[in-house]
């Protein structure tokens, strides 16, 4: 199982994901009705690294963090 | 002290930015080049209101400070958690350089890839509703990694 948690304004609990890959939990998160909107402009973090391959693979135990668009300053 | 902090709600810019000269006042440094970043009264906002993932703010944070070392640079950099009334400051960052041609050079790009990847989310604050900035905000670098799930719905 890995960890997913939703940061800043996706207003969502975390939530637990049986997925060896961000591909497969990719396929997982776009079922959801209530973040799909979300999905396309989202970066992702894994164990709070920056991840850019879609086929990265994940292992039990990982936390994935999902990155919508953002602002500072 | 870090060279990054976090505080809860509005900045106290002089005392920061006192405490950052102080803390580089013997390293020798010919040019400073603070930027601020103050809330403006806009749009019937009475604050703007601020999350932030740290872990990740961190990590962006030390790239670029490895990068100012390489040219012989440091940063300094605050930011507001929370709410932030207007006409009160959220945001600090400083270059201390030897020279002013890398402290000008430095403080713009680091200024702009912050407003692009630091992963801070920034939220209006009318009739004491936070609403999420989102016409303002960018997809970080990396953005649309998730695709393949889309793709294989389709």
């Amino acid at each position: 199982m890995v960890k997913v948690e939703f940061l800043g304004p996706i207003a969502r609990e975390p939530m637990e994901v049986e997925a060896d890959s961000l591909a497969e939990l990719s396929r997982v998160l776009f079922r959801e009705e209530s973040i799909r909107p979300w999905l396309e402009k989202c970066a992702v973090a894994v164990n709070d690294v920056m991840v850019k391959d879609p086929n990265h693979p994940l292992k039990d135990g990982d936390r994935v963090s999902i990155l919508p668009p953002v602002c500072g300053g | 002290m870090s060279d990054m902090e976090l505080y809860q709600g509005p900045l106290d810019v002089k005392a920061i930015f006192g405490r950052w000269l102080d803390e580089e006042a013997a390293s020798n440094y010919g040019a400073f080049t603070p930027f601020i970043g103050t809330v403006r009264e806009e749009g019937g906002i009475e604050a703007l209101s601020f999350d932030i993932y740290e872990p990740v703010l961190r990590s962006w944070f030390d790239a670029w400070q490895e990068k100012a070392r390489a040219r012989g640079a440091k940063l300094w950099m605050a930011h507001s958690v929370g709410d932030v009334p207007v006409h009160t400051s959220s945001y600090m960052a400083a270059v201390f350089s030897p020279r002013r041609r890398v402290a000008l050079e430095l403080i713009e790009e680091f200024v702009e890839d912050f407003k692009a990847n630091a992963p801070i989310w920034k939220y209006d604050v009318i009739d004491g509703r936070r609403i999420y900035a989102e016409d303002r905000s960018t997809p970080m670098e990396g953005a649309g990694v998730l695709e393949l799930g889309k793709r294989n719905e389709e």
